[in-house]
């Protein structure tokens, strides 16, 4: 630590990601050569593929050439320190990002051989293929029951009130929500606590039969034991769903993930095995970051 | 010295104490090693002084200027010889604004008896002699008190504390003053409306359905019998209404969520600015629009369909109102859409929803409480609305539900019973205030409904 360079990204990224100061023996920009990611970005068949993926905000270059290939029913986690792009990059996979008018997204990605930026594509139905879970639990404000039948409802899954029941309790089921809900089905949703919320949020989603679940950091608003129900959730639903999850506990990423990508100021700098990641990173910035040195 | 500038000399005064309190405790602490051993900062043994200085002066000001005409009156009117002391309150008046009108020579003395001329002289002496009292002791007060201010400046004297504790009675006052205008507003329609009841029944003015208010001003005049049944107003009044909701609710909420929803930045800053021109332009001119372009349309195209209008319909007056009112709509709309968190609408959207099945089933269902109570408080604007009704919706008392009829309001009533020439012991002139009371009642019932309900909401997202 002789040098303190201090470098600060201007990205836009997400309100609550305010970009840190970032500490490192030698500038980040010299170690890291754009769109060379080391490690195993890349799978055989698999559910996302991602090539050369930009994405801009105004002027700004927020991701920055990023190849990656998600597998089918694998959990991958996003770590990197804040404003690196992690939390852009998920919001590509199912177009979240459109809602913002100056952000631009570039490149090739694909869900299952089809171009999700396809300007004839449909976001109604890429979102119901692909759903979400955010970092904040928002529950509607409306009735356990409701929240959970939302999706079910506008996607016209259900014919009878007896299907939409089952949707409703199998999803329940699913996000280990049903035994503290059954009771309650019609009290509104913003009474249970933050946990049951996210549970709630993750059941929500569930129940128009996603094929991928992204999760945007769900466990930074949830106490340790709500952590622990989620993070046991995410590991059974990964039997039937692929899960990327942003987050910023290494633990987490850690307890959860199949493979785990390092990303570093909208780069991707390193992907692999969870395992290999956090025993032996290739990249020395992964290093550093898993270590500790800074983010 | 008028009032006025007396007032004006005070507010000088306390600046000079201001500057004086201010240099005093700069001077006391330099031997003491600089203001940091002050107990306050200068400012506020300064403010202290000017505070001294300027507030019982005022208050004397005050008092004085209150006081001194009912003061001088009685004088007057003792000075005058005994045959001459009027005996009722209304001569008593009378003679008051005779002996005036000879002091500021508006009546030439030669009109007046002798002992009237003697007494506007008087009341002319006597007024320069109040105003040099008001001024010497004002400004004496003034000069005291801020010198015992002044004088009374210590390095240990907290000053701050005092200027703060002060400051917080004089912003209770404003405050207070606004309420207490409100009270003396509801006095004095209530009196009014208590003399009304006096002369016209409660079940003739809450249930009658004849609404001519011309009664005879003499007893040998022929004239009509007044009838004073206040449902031909309050029905016109709520048909104005509910046609001006029916043009404002629609259009304004939709705007509302076009402008929060829909639009980009550049289109929102541009249209919402302009939707609430809408509000600024005075109501007088959206009348004669009303009364000179819509009315003649509305009938003219009645006509021409077969159907018999009036030239002057409620339907132009309500629907002129209406656009009046869609900036109210709108703007508080777009607020309370606007409240509800993006992390509802991403939770919407996420799911597959679109983005007006996501206005539909989240956002409008979440910000119904605060659009409710938005409309609420634009009903009570449509039901207090005078100026547009007064030039486009007519003066006939006409009990009836046909928009293209003219019908006339409780606001329109108000205003033709008060103006021009009234008597106030006539349940005409008096009908105006329990109609007042009545609007009044209507009005603030609403508002507190809609205050109700918007605090209900705002709890829900804390």
């Amino acid at each position: 630590m002789n040098t303190m360079n201090t470098t600060v990204t201007k990205e836009a990224a997400m309100p609550d990601e305010t970009p840190v100061p970032v500490q490192e023996e030698r500038p980040a920009e010299t170690i890291i050569q754009e769109g060379a990611t080391v490690g195993t970005p890349f799978a055989d068949d698999p559910k996302f593929k991602l090539r050369n993926v930009e994405v801009f905000y105004g002027q700004d270059r927020a991701i920055k050439n990023i190849s990656l290939d998600i597998a089918r029913n694998e959990v991958i986690a996003f770590i990197g320190p804040s404003g690196c792009g992690k939390s852009t990059f998920l919001r590509c996979l199912n177009r979240m990002n459109d809602s913002i008018d100056i952000c631009r997204v570039k490149g090739d990605l694909h869900l299952d051989d089809e171009n999700i930026y396809d300007p004839k594509r449909d976001v109604v139905e890429l979102r119901a293929r692909v759903g979400m879970v955010f970092q904040k639990p928002n529950p509607f404000p409306k009735s356990i029951y409701d929240n959970v039948a939302y999706g079910p409802r506008i996607h016209g899954l259900a014919n009878r009130k007896s299907d939409l029941d089952d949707i409703v309790e199998n999803s329940l089921r699913k996000a280990g929500l049903w035994e503290e809900a059954k009771d309650r089905l019609d009290a509104t949703a913003t009474g249970m606590s933050g946990g049951q919320q996210q549970r709630l949020c993750i059941a929500r989603a569930i129940a128009v039969s996603p094929e991928v679940i992204l999760m945007d950091e769900p466990c930074s608003a949830l106490d340790p034991i709500a952590t622990a129900k989620v993070e046991e959730l995410i590991a059974e639903m990964s039997e039937s769903y692929t899960i990327v999850i942003v987050t910023h506990s290494m633990q987490q990423a850690a307890r959860v993930s199949h493979r785990t990508a390092y990303f570093h100021l909208g780069h991707l700098v390193e992907v692999n095995e969870t395992n290999k990641v956090f025993t032996a990173p290739e990249h020395e910035l992964t290093e550093s970051y898993i270590t500790g040195r800074f983010g | 010295m008028q009032a006025a500038n007396l007032f004006l000399v005070t507010i000088v005064l306390a600046l000079v104490a201001y500057v004086l309190g201010y240099a005093r405790s700069r001077s006391l602490a330099t031997p003491l090693g600089g203001i940091r051993h002050l107990k306050s900062l200068p400012f506020y043994y300064g403010a202290r002084a000017a505070l001294w200085c300027g507030i019982p002066a005022l208050i004397v000001l005050g008092l004085w200027a209150a006081f001194q005409g009912k003061v001088i009156q009685l004088l007057v009117v003792g000075s005058l010889p005994a045959e001459m002391i009027p005996d009722s309150e209304g001569a008593a008046s009378l003679l008051l604004s005779k002996i005036s009108n000879v002091a500021s020579g508006a009546l030439p003395p030669g009109f007046a008896e002798p002992p009237i001329v003697e007494a506007a002289e008087r009341l002319t002496a006597l007024r320069a002699q109040s105003r040099w009292y008001m001024t010497a002791l004002v400004v004496a007060v003034a000069v005291l008190a801020g010198f015992l201010g002044w004088i009374r400046i210590q390095p240990r004297l907290n000053a701050r504390a005092q200027v703060e504790k002060t400051l917080k009675w004089i912003f209770f006052a404003c405050a207070a003053l606004a309420i207490l205008t409100t009270l003396g507003i509801i006095f004095s329609v209530a009196f009014e409306t208590i003399r009304f009841f006096g002369k016209i029944s409660f079940v003739e003015f809450f249930f009658g359905t004849q609404w001519s208010p011309q009664t005879a001003l003499r007893a040998d005049q022929v004239a009509a019998e007044g009838a004073f049944g206040m449902v031909p107003l309050f029905t016109g009044t709520l048909l104005i209404s509910a046609i001006a909701m029916l043009v404002a609710v629609p259009v304004g909420l939709l705007s509302a969520i076009y402008l929060s929803e829909y639009a980009s930045r550049r289109v929102r800053g541009i249209v919402k600015p302009l939707l609430e021109l809408l509000a600024g332009i005075p109501t007088v001119v959206y009348g004669f629009f009303a009364a000179l372009t819509v009315a003649p349309f509305i009938s003219n195209f009645a006509a021409s369909l077969g159907i018999d209008a009036s030239s002057q319909s409620a339907l132009a007056a309500g629907g002129v109102m209406g656009i009046m009112i869609i900036p109210f709509v709108s703007s508080l709309s777009d607020d309370v859409i606007n409240a509800v968190p993006q992390t509802l609408r991403d939770g919407s959207l996420a799911l597959g929803a679109t983005q007006s099945e996501t206005m539909k089933k989240v956002i409008f269902p979440a910000a119904l409480p605060g659009i409710m109570g938005g409309i609420l408080l634009a009903v009570s604007r449509a039901i207090g609305e005078t100026m547009i009704v007064v030039m486009a919706a007519g003066l006939a008392a006409n009990l009836t539900a046909n928009p293209l009829e003219s019908v006339t309001t409780v606001t329109v009533q108000i205003v033709t019973l008060l103006t021009g020439d009234q008597e106030f012991d006539s349940a005409k002139t008096l009908a105006a205030f329990a109609l007042g009371a009545m609007l009044f009642l209507a009005t603030l019932a609403l508002n507190v409904l809609a205050l109700h309900i918007v605090r209900k909401y705002r709890e829900q997202y804390e």
